[in-house]
């Protein structure tokens, strides 16, 4: 089984489909219907062969497992290394079960392009879940970056009415932060000699140089999460982008910047990350109880949404970096969590939009007189959300907060507000839309939830109370590498304090 | 079988809830009945083998969230307060389903409803046999739930729907204490199950803990912490705002959920904590003096309202507030005894008020009912039994628990029970005033309905006659039947370990030694407050007018429930609305997106419009930069090497 290249099975299998759709000829709506088909079995099939990953898991070990290793570009010593341990490995499977979700979503509401829109599925879905398993940093900043372009093309191509403008913002925003990340790799790879992950791990950097390069990582890792102030391409990107584009965003997406803190600026930089970690504790809070008032008065479903993931992330972040067990487990079950919730509540969206066609939540109303299927979808993940207790929302963010507790009471009471403020503009929402008399004409006809959206909604609904109920399956395969990433923290910084610093 | 009672609404719930279409109407409120009435046949033997019998056990179902030494598990524990809460729960809960059937018999959403209140009843389960603090919390939020979901059962109705979400939020302020006191918990004693901080609680009593920048007393901190949470749940004075606007709701929801159970789990936590409180006497005071006022206030506010369901709210937020001293003065028995006795005429009254409402079309009004006892007179005989209960007149069974609670604030003999003593005295005055005011209003007199309403008047039917008939019984004879077990005799067998109180003391034995007056005043001043409704509101129909003309400012201040609702508007919910349009419009609008990316964007047009300009096309323009360029360059060159 280890033997078995299943990570490049995993990774690759996407792209192998989309070279399927590519050769499909003939009328439009023939070519329409195959490219469906292809793209949703191909997906399907990734996300059966991603499953082996987590039964398959060693959880004893905090090592990297399935490795494959081959020599890429010998002359630099790059190789072509892959490898997951248990933090990554969810995220993977979290792509490849969001994948097929995505294009079910899509089934009908993209009409035209549907080819080109199904390849660039596929191939962000290769991407993604390389960017995940890579160990060679440059093969990470390949993929890393190259997500970029075809999600750049989703939101350009088949967005709304101002999709050109937040294509570019968003491309514009990310790109920026990246340039910074290549130098720091570049910097790393000449002062370390070497751009393998898992050595690079082991390896101690300058503490002065260490500042620097977190600095730069910084830059392209807070626009991914987003951390305040560097959220406003969200709302736009998720407002402009087609409902699956949107999941994908939500779900996989944000969740590189935190893996990218979790994977590299922690256990790489431990004397920058202890230096900085009053300035994430600081944006964190800041995009907690900011983000969550301007959620409040927000009008567009998709952008109130939006809004709550920055607030999200917010404690994902505030988890990772409270360096502590529970903080740092809370944060990724938080990412995970976010990711199937956050991204159903886009495809709650998505149905009403897809008969409305608009996203003006005061354009609603009283829906669940018409829609009682679809009202209790949407309170399942309005309440997870929320974090209610039972739910994965719960388990995550209760996690964290436990875990920041223990390192600063105040950040905790901070955040612990935003439980409040979440509950508001959540109820707030689902009452403005599903409550209240079902008085516009447009609703009184529309239609409940069909047989291929049940489809999509009922695996989203069981991961939910699933990772709410019955966590442990997913506890169990993170707990040696959290406890194996907070020990190697712990003596680093330990060793640091041995030698006498400079400047501290 | 002991988790059966348990689960077993949880299965009506979701066959009522999810088979609803399939079960219709008849079918959903059966499968819910039965479930609940054997649920109740299951705690009555939960409670003769646990608590009569002394056989506390605890069940171990299946791990829950287990990160590092952060381990909880999903456990059922049933020691003698579990086991009355336990019966407490499931016998209203059962009265108030089948009253239902009854009740919302015209309403077209049936199996919804009975599935609400099926979920009510496993998540408050959950509450109450939680064996820590963090399944406790999972009860505490689902119970907020279910309420929420019922108080705006009806959503079409916008008040509905503000109440719903007004009672969500503001417990979730309180919840915002509790969760921080589950993380310090935690802090402090590295577990969150009872048993593990029970039985380090004695050694951590002088530990300290760094909260917000301070060193502090650990157990006072995360005492007082603990406590909002209860605050929100229970609608104690400050976080008491959404009781009222709960009353939206059904009826049947506001005898379950906002008179007998949900409010009561604040109470049933402090005494739940007990063996912590024991040792934060600060905290203690803070319970007894939030507790004691609380009772006045609502008292106070109660006797101004006009419709029916408001009045019994404040009430039950006045009756909440007795327990609560009754806890801070360390009568924990006291409290559990009264949420008891209280649980059922409270249920009892709602329900008889809904009675009424039933028969008088759906009016709540008081000002718009009188004279009509004679036509619906069982109903009209339980409200006085249920009010006599509430007055604590003696042998019902207010007045056993209610006494009990007043005299362990007396025999406290400290200043905050001297103050609980007689802010219970005077609430008493007033509860007695308020429940004849709302039974002359609402039954003697004229006839203030009109005519189509009077002529629709008409007793309840039986399927709802009947619930109301078994908690009279309750409210009759609960006192008497429990004294003994609760707070007399039998009290140290009955209760076993679980209700701590540090030893050399003993509040109940200093309750039963206090002086024969105050003994007395109780039942004197609620006999005087009954004297005195009649007198104003029978005898001398002009006074309370009057009396509201003369003292203006009072009258408005009461009605408008001390301007709770207007401070909190003013002070949160309009500056948050406002904060956030301003921080949506100005913050990332103008000042993030207007010096980020728009900012960064229209400099990068208007520099490249200026660039542009430059490329004229004429040869001499771009020689002349290169020699401007290749002038720098030596230049450069020159003061680097010089220097």
């Amino acid at each position: 089984m280890i033997d078995f290249p299943i990570l490049t099975l995993t990774t690759f299998l996407p792209l192998i489909g989309a070279l399927a759709i590519l050769l499909i000829r003939g009328d439009e709506a023939v070519v329409a219907r195959n490219a469906r088909a292809t793209a949703l079995w191909t997906s399907l099939a990734t996300f059966v062969v991603s499953i082996f990953l987590w039964v398959g898991f060693d959880n004893s070990t905090a090592d990297f497992q399935f490795v494959e290793k081959v020599a890429w570009i010998p002359s630099f010593g790059l190789n072509y290394h892959m490898g997951v341990d248990g933090i990554s490995v969810f995220f993977v499977i979290l792509s490849t079960f969001l994948t097929p979700i995505c294009i079910l979503a899509s089934w009908e509401s993209i009409q035209h392009r549907v080819k080109e829109y199904m390849i660039a599925f596929l191939v962000l879905e290769t991407l993604m879940v390389g960017m995940f398993c890579a160990l060679d940093f440059i093969l990470f900043y390949i993929f890393f970056e190259a997500v970029l372009i075809p999600m750049f093309l989703i939101i350009g191509i088949w967005g709304g009415g101002r999709r050109v403008y937040a294509a570019f913002k968003f491309f514009l925003y990310t790109l920026t932060g990246s340039v910074l990340m290549l130098i720091a790799i570049l910097v790393i790879y000449f002062e370390a000699e070497t751009t393998d992950i898992p050595t690079l791990l082991k390896t101690m950097l300058d503490p002065r140089t260490q500042l620097w390069l977190w600095l730069a990582f910084f830059a392209s890792f807070a626009v991914k999460v987003p951390m305040w102030p560097v959220h406003t391409w969200l709302p736009d990107a998720h407002v402009e982008a087609p409902t699956a584009g949107s999941v994908i965003l939500a779900g996989v997406l944000l969740k590189m910047g935190a893996y990218g803190f979790l994977r590299f600026s922690v256990p790489m930089l431990p004397y920058a990350t202890d230096f900085f970690t009053p300035l994430i504790y600081t944006l964190s809070i800041i995009a907690i109880i900011y983000t969550s008032l301007v959620a409040l008065a927000q009008e567009d479903m998709k952008k109130l949404i939006a809004y709550s993931s920055v607030a999200h992330m917010g404690f994902v972040t505030l988890g990772i970096f409270s360096l502590t067990f529970q903080g740092v487990q809370g944060a990724v079950v938080q990412m995970i969590s976010h990711g199937v919730v956050s991204g159903a509540l886009f495809l709650c969206v998505g149905v009403i939009y897809d008969r409305i066609h608009t996203r003006e939540i005061s354009r609603y109303g009283g829906l669940v007189e018409r829609m009682p299927k679809y009202a209790i979808v949407f309170m399942v993940f309005m309440l997870a959300s929320v974090g209610m207790p039972g739910t994965s929302g719960f388990v995550g963010e209760f996690l964290i907060l436990v875990g920041v507790f223990q390192d600063n009471t105040w950040v905790a009471a901070l955040a612990t507000t935003g439980i409040i403020l979440g509950a508001a503009y959540m109820l707030y929402l689902y009452r403005r839309v599903v409550f209240g008399k079902l008085e516009k004409e447009d609703l009184k006809s529309i239609l409940d939830l069909n047989p291929r959206e049940i489809a999509i909604f009922v695996p989203l609904i069981i991961v939910t109370l699933w990772m709410g109920i019955w966590p442990a399956p997913f506890l169990e395969v993170m707990d040696a590498s959290i406890a194996n990433l907070i020990e190697q923290h712990k003596t680093a910084l330990s060793a640091l304090q041995s030698v006498n610093l400079p400047g501290k | 079988m002991y988790a059966l009672a348990i689960f077993l609404p949880l299965i009506g719930a979701i066959l009522a809830g999810f088979g609803g279409r399939w079960l219709h109407d008849r079918g959903s409120q059966i499968v819910t009945c039965v479930c609940m009435l054997a649920s109740a046949a299951i705690a009555c033997v939960i409670l003769a083998e646990v608590a009569l019998g002394g056989a506390p056990r605890t069940i171990e179902l299946f791990s829950w969230i287990n990160s590092g030494t952060f381990e909880v598990n999903w456990t059922l524990r049933f020691d003698t307060l579990t086991a009355v809460m336990v019966f407490v729960v499931t016998v209203v809960s059962s009265m108030v389903h089948v009253y239902s059937v009854g009740y919302m018999s015209h309403d077209p959403h049936i199996p919804r409803f009975m599935a609400y209140l099926g979920f009510f009843t496993f998540f408050m389960l959950m509450l109450v046999t939680a064996d820590n603090l963090l399944q406790m919390f999972f009860g505490w939020e689902g119970v907020g739930l279910c309420s929420y979901l019922l108080i705006g059962f009806w959503y079409d109705k916008p008040e509905a729907n503000s109440a719903a979400i007004k009672a969500f939020v503001v417990n979730r302020v309180g919840d915002f204490g509790f969760a921080l006191g589950i993380m310090g918990v935690f802090l402090l004693f590295n577990s969150i199950s009872f048993e593990t901080i029970f039985a380090a609680a004695p050694d951590k009593a002088q530990a300290t803990i760094h909260f917000l920048g301070y060193e502090m007393h650990a157990m006072t901190t995360l005492c007082i912490l603990l406590f909002i949470g209860a605050m929100g749940k229970s609608a104690q004075l400050g976080l008491h705002t959404w009781l009222p606007d709960a009353m939206e709701g059904p009826t049947p929801v506001s005898a379950l959920i906002h008179a007998a159970t949900m409010v009561t789990a604040g109470v049933f936590m402090v005494a739940r904590l007990s063996p912590l409180f024991e040792h934060a006497p600060s905290a203690l005071m803070m319970v007894t003096i939030v507790g004691a006022t609380t009772a006045l206030f609502a008292a106070t506010v109660a006797l101004c309202q006009t419709d029916i369901k408001r009045v019994i709210a404040y009430s039950t937020c006045s009756q909440l507030g007795y327990m609560f001293f009754a806890c801070g003065v360390s009568a924990y028995s006291a409290g559990i005894f009264h949420l008891t006795t209280h649980a059922f005429f409270k249920a009892l009254l709602f329900l008889g008020a809904g009675s009424v409402i039933h028969a008088m079309s759906s009016e709540q009004d008081m000002r718009k009912m009188g004279g009509i006892w004679k036509l619906i007179p069982v109903t009209y005989t339980l409200m006085w039994i249920g009010s006599l209960a509430l007055a604590g007149i003696p042998f019902f069974a207010g007045y056993y628990s209610k006494d009990i609670i007043i005299e362990a604030a007396f025999g406290a003999h400290s200043g905050v029970g001297i103050y609980a003593f007689w802010m219970g005295i005077v609430a008493a005055i007033l509860t007695a005033f308020y429940s004849w005011r709302l039974i002359i209003m609402t039954f003697h007199g004229e006839s203030r309905a009109d005519e189509k309403t009077l002529a629709h008047v008409h007793e309840s039917p039986k399927v709802m006659l009947i619930p109301l008939l078994v908690l009279a019984a309750g409210a009759i004879f609960a006192g008497w039947l429990g004294y003994e077990y609760f707070v007399g005799h039998d009290m140290k067998a009955f209760w076993g370990d679980s209700i701590y109180v540090l030893p050399g003391t003993d509040p109940i034995a200093a309750a039963h030694h206090v002086p024969g007056w105050v003994k007395l005043l109780p039942i004197i001043v609620a006999v005087v407050g009954i004297i005195g409704a009649y007198y104003a509101y029978m005898m001398n129909k002009d006074l309370p007018g009057k009396v509201a003309n003369r003292f203006q400012g009072i009258y408005r201040f009461l009605l408008n429930k001390w301007y709770f609702d207007e401070l909190y508007d003013f002070l949160f919910v309009r500056p948050s609305q406002r904060l956030g349009r301003a921080l949506w419009k100005d913050g990332d609008g103008a000042v993030i997106d207007g010096l980020g990316p728009d900012g960064v964007a229209s400099a990068a047009r208007y520099i490249a419009e200026r660039v542009a300009r430059m490329q004229s096309g004429f040869v001499y323009h771009y020689a002349f930069a290169m020699l401007i360029g290749v002038a720098g360059i030596v230049t450069w060159y020159l003061f680097t090497r010089a220097g």
